[in-house]
C-alpha cells in the first residue's frame, strides 16, 4: 500500500543522496519526493511517497532513521493527516477550454500567467485528485507540466519538529 | 600556534589515541603524508595495495575494539579501499578511511586521479566527511571516530581534498569539547518493560537456546553473556561473527550454527521454545528459509540497531540497547525475579541435544587417528593447529572451505580472538588482517589461515611483513582448488568443475615465501604436521609459510538443505541427509 513518510534531515551536501541511494539500495521504491530548508535553513524537511506492507514500511523507516544525518522519521500515514500536492501546467489559450476546466472543478488553481498564446496554472490538490486529473488529460491537451510531489503533514496538534 | 592542515589532522589523529596507520601515498595525500613525517608520535606502515592497509586496520579494530585508520591517496587509492571499506560495514567494524581528493578547484573537472569517493563508498559506510574548510578537520576528526566507534559500529570516510592540508595554509586547531550531533545519538538504554518481558518469557521456558552474534564481541560483552547462563544454564550457540564470546571449552556451547553450523545447534535452534538472540541478526546463512525457521520458538532480540530487529524473523519480545546494558539489566531482572526456571525439563532439553551431538556432532578427535593416513584432512590441520597454539593464537581467515573449519574445529575461548570476514565474504582478508592484529598484540601468537586461493587476493603484503618484521604464521590449507566453490559444483552442478580449479598453475609457495625473505615449509604427510608446526611456531621472529596439501575432495559438512529447508534439514555427509 501507498506510505508517506515525512523525514527531518539535515541540510548538508550529500544528505539527500544518502537518502534515495538507500532506497535503492534497499530495493525500494520512491513513487515521489519533495524536499526544501526550512526554518532557519539548517535543515530540510522533506516527504517521500512509497509503496510496501507494513514490515517493509517500518524497515524502510528504520534505515532512514540510521543515516547519521536524518533528525527525524515519521509514517504519516499510521494517523491521519493532510497530503497536498502543487502542480504547474502550461497549454496553450486554445487548449484552456471548457472541457478543460470541467476536469478542474475538484482542484483549487490560479492563473499565474496568460498572454495572447499561452496560459500557466497553479494547481493545487490531494495526490489522488491530482493523479485523476492528470489522468483525464492526453498528450493534446497541454504543453508541459510539473509537479511538486506529495507534501504531508500529521492531523491536528501531532507534530513533526526537531 | 597555527597549523597546516595536515598538520591538523595529525594532532586530532594523536588525540583520538592513533598509533598505526596503514596507508599508501599518492598525490592526493602528500601533504599529508609529510605532515605525518615530521612527527613521531603515530606510525604509518606501507602496505603494498590499498586493499591490505584496509584489512590491516580492519584487523587491527576487531582485535582492540578501537577504529583502525586508513590513509589513501585520490582516485585508484580510493578505489582500492572500497573492498575493505564494504567488508568492515558487513561486519560492523570502526573504521576510518582518510583518502586523499584533487584540489577542491578540480573537482567534478575529470582531473587527474580524480574519483567521487564520497558518492562511490556511500552504501558502504555507516557516515562519510568531505572537508570543506581546513579549520573543520579537528571537528570531524573526532566526530568520525565517534560515529566509527558508537552504536553499531562501521566505517567513516574522511575524503580531502589537496588544497584543505596546503603546508602554507594556517589555522588555529579547535574542536568541541564535546561532540554533539543532533542527528545522531546512539547510547540507547534498554525499554525496562522489554527486560521484564524477556526475563518472564526466559525464565518460562522449557527448551531455551541462546543465540550470540558479533555484537556481543563488538559490544564487549562477553562477561556479561557467561554471568547471564550461570543463571539460566541454557545452551548456548554462536555465529560465525560470535565465535570467542562463550567460551567454546563450556559444557553448554554447542558450536556455531547455520549453514556450516554443528548438527546439534541447528537441531537445537529448530525445536527450541526460545530463542534469545543477542546482536546477532537472523541473516540468511543462518535461518535458511526464515518461513520454516524455528516454527515453535517465542523470540527475545537484543540488539543496538533498531532495523536488525524483525527485519528477517519477527520478534516476539524486542530489545533495543547496547549489549552490555540490556544483558546487565536482563541479569538483575532475572535475579530478583520469583519464577524459577524448570532446571528438570531444561536438563532434558540438554540431554537431548547431548544426544543429536552424540549422533551426528564434529569429530574433534580426528587428528589422533589416521596419522598414517597419507591424504591430510583439513579438519586435522585446524585441530593440529589448536593444539600446537593451546587454542590460545589470534586466528584470522580468509573465505571458504578452510574459513568454516576454523570455525568448526578450532575452539575459541575468548572475544575477539577469531577475525574473519564474515558478512562480505572477502577472500585476501586474512593476511593483511593478521599484520593488523600483530601491530595490535605483537607479543602474541598470530595465526592466518587461508587457502591457495584466497592468499593470492593479497600475497603483495608479504612484502610489507618483512619491510616491518611482522613474524605471524600463515597455514596454507592448500586443495589446489577454490574448495567452497568445487563443493557447491560437487553437489548441485554435477561436478562440473567451471573455473574452479587451476591446472597445475599454483606456484610454489615455499619458494614464494623465501622469494619474500621468509621461511617456507611443505607438508604432505599428516604424520609430519605436528612436528612442522612446531618447528614453524618455534622461528619466534620469522614469518613462516606453512603449506598444507589437504585432500583436495573433502567437503565441508554439516550444510544446511536449501532451497526449501529448515535448519533441521542437514547434509552431514556426502550422501547422507539427516
Amino acid at each position: 500500500m501507498k506510505r508517506t513518510l515525512a523525514v527531518l534531515i539535515e541540510n548538508k551536501p550529500g544528505a539527500l543522496a544518502r537518502i534515495v541511494g538507500l532506497f535503492h539500495q534497499r530495493g525500494y521504491n520512491i513513487d515521489s519526493l519533495n524536499v526544501a530548508p526550512v526554518f532557519d535553513g539548517s535543515y530540510s524537511r522533506m516527504t517521500v511517497t512509497t509503496r510496501g506492507t507494513e514490515n517493509v514500511v517500518e524497515q524502510i523507516t528504520k534505515q532512514i532513521n540510521k543515516l547519521i544525518d536524518v533528525i527525524k522519521v515519521s509514517d504519516l500515514t499510521e494517523g491521519s493527516h493532510h497530503e497536498i500536492e502543487y502542480v504547474l501546467i502550461k497549454l496553450f489559450n486554445k487548449q484552456f477550454n471548457q472541457t478543460f476546466k470541467r476536469k478542474l472543478k475538484n482542484l483549487e488553481f490560479q492563473v499565474i500567467e496568460q498572454d495572447n498564446s499561452i496560459v500557466v496554472l497553479g494547481i493545487t490538490g490531494s495526490s489522488a485528485s491530482v493523479d485523476s486529473f492528470l489522468k483525464a488529460l492526453n498528450n493534446k491537451s497541454f504543453i508541459e507540466v510539473s509537479r511538486s510531489g506529495c507534501m504531508g503533514m500529521h492531523k491536528s496538534e501531532k507534530h513533526l519538529t526537531i | 600556534m597555527k597549523f597546516s592542515g595536515g598538520d591538523l589532522l595529525m594532532r586530532a589523529l594523536k588525540e583520538e589515541g592513533v598509533k598505526h596507520i596503514f596507508g599508501y601515498p599518492g598525490g592526493a595525500a602528500l601533504h599529508i603524508y609529510d605532515a605525518l613525517f615530521k612527527q613521531k608520535q603515530i606510525q604509518h606502515i606501507l602496505v603494498r595495495h590499498e586493499q591490505g592497509a584496509t584489512h590491516a586496520a580492519d584487523g587491527y579494530a576487531r582485535a582492540t575494539g578501537k577504529a583502525g585508520v586508513v590513509l589513501v591517496t585520490s582516485g585508484p587509492g580510493a578505489t582500492n579501499a572500497v573492498t575493505g571499506l564494504a567488508t568492515a560495514f558487513m561486519d560492523s567494524v570502526p573504521l576510518i578511511v582518510i583518502s586523499g581528493q584533487v584540489q577542491s578547484h578540480l573537482i567534478g573537472t575529470d582531473s587527474f586521479q580524480e574519483t567521487d569517493m564520497i558518492g562511490i563508498s556511500r552504501p558502504i559506510v555507516k557516515h562519510s566527511y568531505i572537508i570543506n574548510r581546513a579549520e573543520d578537520i579537528p571537528k570531524i576528526v573526532q566526530e568520525a571516530f565517534y560515529i566509527a566507534t558508537s552504536g553499531r559500529p562501521g566505517p567513516v570516510v574522511i575524503d580531502i581534498p589537496k588544497d584543505k592540508t596546503d603546508p602554507n595554509k594556517k589555522f588555529e586547531y579547535k574542536k568541541p569539547k564535546h561532540i554533539s550531533i543532533r542527528s545522531y545519538k546512539p547510547k540507547i538504554e534498554p525499554h525496562p518493560g522489554q527486560i521484564k518481558k524477556a526475563a518472564r518469557a526466559l525464565l518460562s521456558s522449557e527448551r531455551p537456546v541462546i543465540y550470540a552474534g558479533g555484537g556481543v564481541v563488538l559490544g564487549n560483552a562477553s562477561k556479561e553473556l557467561i554471568a547471564l547462563n550461570k543463571l539460566v544454564k541454557a545452551p548456548v550457540t554462536n555465529t560465525l561473527m560470535g565465535l570467542g564470546s562463550y567460551p567454546a571449552k563450556d559444557k553448554l556451547f554447542l558450536g556455531m550454527l547455520g549453514m556450516h553450523g554443528t548438527y546439534e545447534a541447528n537441531m537445537a535452534m529448530h525445536h527450541a521454545d526460545l530463542i534469545l538472540a543477542i546482536g546477532a541478526r537472523f541473516d540468511d546463512r543462518i535461518t535458511n528459509t526464515p518461513a520454516l525457521f524455528a516454527p515453535n520458538a517465542k523470540i527475545i532480540h537484543i540488539d543496538v540497531d533498531p532495523a536488525s530487529i524483525s527485519k528477517i524473523i519477527n520478534a516476539d519480545i524486542p530489545i533495543v540497547g547496547q549489549v552490555k546494558e540490556s544483558l546487565g539489566a536482563l541479569i538483575k531482572e532475572i535475579k530478583k525475579s520469583k519464577i524459577k526456571i524448570d532446571s528438570e525439563a531444561v536438563d532434558h532439553w540438554v540431554s537431548q541435544i547431548k544426544e543429536w551431538r552424540a549422533q551426528h556432532g564434529l569429530n574433534h578427535e580426528m587428528w589422533k587417528g589416521a596419522k598414517k593416513s597419507n591424504k591430510i584432512l583439513p579438519q586435522v590441520v585446524v585441530q593440529e593447529l589448536y593444539q600446537a597454539t593451546n587454542g590460545d593464537a589470534w586466528v584470522t581467515s580468509d573465505v571458504g572451505q578452510h574459513q568454516m573449519f576454523v570455525a568448526q574445529y578450532y575452539k575459541f575461548n575468548k572475544p575477539r580472538r577469531w577475525v574473519n570476514s564474515g558478512g562480505l565474504g572477502t577472500m585476501g582478508f586474512g593476511l593483511p588482517a593478521a599484520m593488523g592484529v600483530k601491530f595490535a598484540y605483537p607479543k602474541d601468537e598470530v595465526v592466518c589461515v587461508t587457502g591457495e586461493g584466497s592468499i593470492q587476493m593479497c600475497i603483495q603484503e608479504l612484502s610489507t611483513c618483512l619491510q616491518y618484521g611482522i613474524p605471524i604464521k600463515i597455514v596454507n590449507i592448500n586443495n589446489q582448488a577454490l574448495g567452497m566453490v568445487k563443493q557447491w559444483q560437487d553437489m548441485i552442478y554435477d561436478k562440473r568443475h567451471s573455473a574452479s580449479t587451476y591446472q597445475n598453475s599454483l606456484p610454489d609457495f615455499v619458494k614464494l615465501a623465501e622469494a619474500y625473505g621468509h621461511v617456507g615449509f611443505k607438508v604432505t604427510k599428516q604424520e609430519e604436521l605436528a612436528k612442522v608446526f612446531k618447528k614453524a611456531f618455534a622461528l619466534k621472529h620469522k614469518l613462516v609459510f606453512i603449506d598444507v596439501y589437504v585432500d583436495p575432495s573433502e567437503h565441508v559438512y554439516p550444510m544446511l538443505v536449501a532451497p526449501n529447508g529448515s535448519m533441521k534439514d542437514m547434509w552431514i555427509a556426502k550422501d547422507k541427509k539427516a
